[in-house]
C-alpha cells in the first residue's frame, strides 16, 4: 500500500499562486476534453493508430517535434548549456536537422509508398518476420521502460520544483494521458502534442526574453560569460575548440560530432524511432508526410532559443551575482545543482500568471513525451507482436490484412465481415495495450524508485538499437541487393557489438580511451563513438551477408527499395511548395547559424 | 476520420491561448499595484504576455471557429 503523504507537504522551488494553480488546472481538463471530444471520432483501427491517414503538413510536423520535446529534454539540455556552454546546441543541430531533411527527402517516400504502419511492419516488407519480431520487441519492451524512467524522473523534478509528492505526480500525470489516448488513440495524442508544443514555447519564452534584458543582450551574456568563467570563452563556440578533446569543457572531438552524433546518432534516432516517424506516416499524403519532418527541422533549429540560451543566460547572470551551480554528485544539502537552471530561472522571472504558464510548460512537456511513447507502443504491440505473433496461436491460423501483405507468403485474405470484426479487435486491443502500457511504465517508475542504477542500464539499452537499426533500414531503402538474411544478422551483430562495447567500458574503464580513440576522450564521447562503431559493424555484416545468400527478386521489393520504387515528383508544384526547396533552406540556415557561432 | 469531420486543432490551441491570455492580463492588471517579488517586474511580463496570448488566442479562435 502506498504511503499517504500529503501531496505538497515537501519544500520547493516554487511556490504557485491561485492564479498559476488555475492555470495548470485548466491544462488538464483540456487535455481531457480533447480526448473526450476524439473519442466518437475513432472508429476503426486506422482511425486509432494512424490517425486516419488525415493529417497537415504543420500538424504532423509539430506533433514530430513535441513527441521529442519532453520536460526532461528541456530542462536537462537547459542543465548541459549550463555545465559545457553553447557545444550543447549540437544536439540541436548537427545532431538533428540533417537527419529530419533526410528523413523527409529520402525515407519517407518508402515509409509512406509502403503503406506500412510501423517501422518494425516496415522491417517485415523488406526483410522477412524474423527481423521485424527483433525490431517490435525491442521497441515495445524499450518504450515502456523509457516511458517508466521518464516517469520516475519527470515525478523526482516536480517533487524538487514544485514540492509535488512523486506517488501524486506519477498517477495524475499517467491516468491523464492513458484516458486521453486510450479514447482518442493516435489522433488524441497528435491533437495533444500540438497544444503542448504551443504552451511549450509561449510558456518557456519569458526567461530568455527577461534574461537577455537582465544580461544587456547577447554582448553583455558574453561579456559576463567571459569574465565569471576560466576559459570562459571556451563556452561561447561550437567548433573553434573541437580540435583536441582537451579544449571544450565537454571532452570530445569534431569527428566525434560530425560522424557519431551528426551522422548515426541523430539519424538513427530521427529516421528509425517509431516513437518519431510516427507522428509523421499519419500525414494526408506524400507531399505532408515529407514536409513535416522539415517543417519540424525549421522549429528544432529554434529549440536553443528556449533551452540552451536559458543554460546560458544561468551561466552569466546566476555566476554575475556570486551564485554558482554544481553537478548533482557534488551538490551538499541547500545548494542547486545545474538540472535545477530553468526553475530558478523561472522563479527567477515569472510572476504569477507566467510562472503558472511556465510550470504547464514542464508538465505540457512530460506528458506529450509520455503519450508519444504509450501510442507508439499500443501500434506496435497490436500490429508487429500481437497480430502476426500472438493471434495466430489463438485463431490457429493467420489473421486476415486487408491491405497490402505483410506476411511473406501473400495476403492473406478474408471477408469484408471478417475484416471488420478484426479491425473492430484490434481497435479493442489498441485501447487495452494503451492503459497496460501506462500501468507498466508506472511499474517501471516504482522499481526505478527502488533501484535508481536501473535508469542508466535503461538509457544504455536503448541507445543499443538505435544505430544498427539505421544501418539495416537505411541499406534496406537504398541496396536492393540487401537480403532478409543479411539484414536480420547485421542488426543482431550491430546490437550486440553496441552491448559487448558498453560492457567492456563498465567491467575496464580504461576501455573508453580504445573505442574513442583518446585517452582522453570523457564519458559523453562513448554514446557517440559506440554508436558509430555498432553502425559499422551492422553495414559491414549486412553487406557481407546478403552478397553471400541469394537477392530478392525486384517484385517483391516494389514500393520498398531505391530503384524499384516509382517516387511520385514534385517538379510540377511551384518551388515554394517542393519539399526539396524546403530541406534545403533547412541545411542552408543550419550552416549559417554554425558560423555565426563558430 | 471515419465518420465526422474533427473541429481543427488550431482551434482548440486558439480557445485554450484565449483563456491563459485573459487570466494572465487580469493577473497583470493586478500586479501593477502589487508587484511580484521576480527580477525586472517594472517590465510588467505578465501583462504583455497576457495581451500576446490574448491576440494569438482570439486570432485562432476567430479564423477556425465552425462556419455553416
Amino acid at each position: 500500500m502506498l504511503p499517504l503523504t500529503p501531496i505538497f507537504a515537501e519544500a520547493s522551488l516554487i511556490k504557485m499562486s491561485g492564479l498559476d494553480i488555475a492555470i495548470v488546472a485548466i491544462y488538464f481538463l483540456a487535455v481531457l476534453a480533447i480526448g473526450w471530444y476524439l473519442k466518437g471520432r475513432t472508429s476503426t483501427g486506422e482511425d486509432f493508430f494512424l490517425a486516419g491517414r488525415s493529417m497537415t503538413a504543420w500538424v504532423a510536423g509539430l506533433s514530430f517535434l513535441a513527441a521529442n520535446l519532453g520536460a526532461l529534454e528541456l530542462m536537462g539540455w537547459a542543465a548541459s548549456a549550463y555545465e559545457y556552454g553553447i557545444l550543447a546546441a549540437h544536439w540541436y543541430w548537427i545532431g538533428a536537422i540533417p537527419a529530419m531533411v533526410f528523413l523527409g527527402l529520402v525515407m519517407m517516400p518508402f515509409y509512406y509508398i509502403s503503406k506500412t504502419h510501423s517501422v518494425p511492419g516496415y522491417l517485415q516488407l523488406r526483410f522477412g518476420e524474423p527481423t521485424r519480431a527483433v525490431g517490435a520487441i525491442c521497441f515495445a519492451f524499450m518504450t515502456v521502460l523509457m516511458s517508466g524512467i521518464n516517469m520516475f524522473a519527470m515525478a523526482a523534478v516536480m517533487r524538487v520544483v514544485l514540492g509535488w509528492n512523486l506517488h501524486f505526480s506519477i498517477w495524475v500525470s499517467s491516468i491523464t494521458v492513458a484516458i486521453y489516448v486510450g479514447l482518442g488513440g493516435l489522433t488524441s495524442a497528435i491533437f495533444n502534442e500540438v497544444l503542448q508544443f504551443f504552451l511549450i514555447w509561449l510558456g518557456a519564452l519569458v526567461i530568455p526574453i527577461l534574461g537577455l534584458t537582465e544580461a544587456g543582450g547577447w554582448a553583455g551574456l558574453k561579456a559576463q560569460i567571459i569574465a565569471n568563467l576560466t576559459n570562459g570563452d571556451s563556452y561561447l563556440h561550437m567548433w573553434s575548440t573541437l580540435d583536441s578533446f582537451r579544449h571544450n569543457p565537454m571532452g570530445i572531438q569534431w569527428t566525434g560530432i560530425v560522424f557519431g552524433l551528426g551522422f548515426v546518432i541523430s539519424f538513427g534516432y530521427w529516421t528509425t524511432d517509431f516513437l518519431v516517424v510516427q507522428r509523421v506516416i499519419t500525414s494526408k499524403d506524400l507531399r505532408s508526410a515529407q514536409l513535416a519532418p522539415i517543417i519540424g527541422a525549421f522549429f528544432k533549429m529554434a529549440v536553443p532559443l528556449i533551452v540552451i540560451l536559458p543554460g546560458l543566460i544561468g551561466l552569466g547572470v546566476f555566476n554575475h551575482h556570486g551564485m554558482q551551480l554544481v553537478s548533482a554528485t557534488d551538490a551538499k544539502p541547500g545548494q542547486y545543482t545545474y538540472n535545477d537552471v530553468l526553475p530558478l530561472l523561472l522563479v527567477r522571472y515569472a510572476g504569477p500568471g507566467l510562472l503558472g504558464l511556465g510550470v504547464t510548460a514542464l508538465i505540457a512537456g512530460f506528458m506529450s513525451g509520455m503519450a508519444g511513447n504509450v501510442s507508439a507502443f499500443a501500434t506496435v504491440w497490436t500490429y508487429d507482436i500481437y497480430r502476426p505473433l500472438i493471434r495466430p496461436l489463438m485463431r490457429h491460423r493467420p489473421a486476415p490484412v486487408a491491405s497490402r501483405t505483410e506476411t511473406p507468403g501473400g495476403p492473406v485474405t478474408g471477408n469484408a465481415v471478417e475484416l471488420a470484426a478484426e479491425d473492430k479487435h484490434y481497435l479493442a486491443m489498441g485501447r487495452w495495450s494503451t492503459v497496460i502500457g501506462v500501468l507498466v511504465s508506472i511499474g517501471t517508475a516504482y522499481l526505478a524508485m527502488q533501484f535508481s542504477s536501473i535508469m542508466d542500464y535503461v538509457q544504455a539499452l536503448f541507445s543499443f538499437f538505435v544505430a544498427p537499426l539505421f544501418g539495416t533500414i537505411l541499406l534496406g531503402m537504398l541496396w536492393k541487393r540487401a537480403t532478409p538474411a543479411g539484414g536480420f544478422w547485421g542488426l543482431l551483430a550491430g546490437t550486440i557489438s553496441s552491448i559487448g562495447m558498453w560492457a567492456w567500458v563498465k567491467v575496464q574503464p580504461s576501455a573508453l580511451a580504445i573505442i574513442a580513440l583518446s585517452h582522453s576522450a570523457k564519458p559523453m564521447a562513448q554514446d557517440m563513438y559506440q554508436a558509430l562503431w555498432s553502425w559499422c559493424i551492422c553495414v559491414i555484416v549486412t553487406v557481407v551477408i546478403s552478397l553471400m545468400s541469394r537477392p530478392l527478386p525486384d517484385d517483391r521489393l516494389r514500393g520498398l527499395v531505391y530503384g524499384c520504387t516509382e517516387i511520385p515528383h514534385s517538379r510540377d508544384l511551384p518551388w515554394y511548395q517542393r519539399p526539396f526547396f524546403w530541406g534545403m533552406l533547412a541545411l542552408v540556415l543550419l550552416v549559417i547559424l554554425n558560423v555565426i557561432f563558430w | 476520420m471515419s465518420e465526422q469531420k474533427s473541429a481543427p486543432i488550431w482551434l482548440f490551441i486558439g480557445l485554450l491561448l484565449l483563456v491563459y491570455g485573459v487570466l494572465c492580463l487580469i493577473g497583470g492588471i493586478a500586479q501593477f499595484s502589487h508587484p511580484p517579488a521576480t527580477v525586472l517586474a517594472d517590465k510588467h511580463a505578465t501583462f504583455w504576455g497576457g495581451i500576446v496570448l490574448t491576440l494569438i488566442g482570439g486570432g485562432y479562435t476567430l479564423a477556425y471557429w465552425p462556419r455553416k
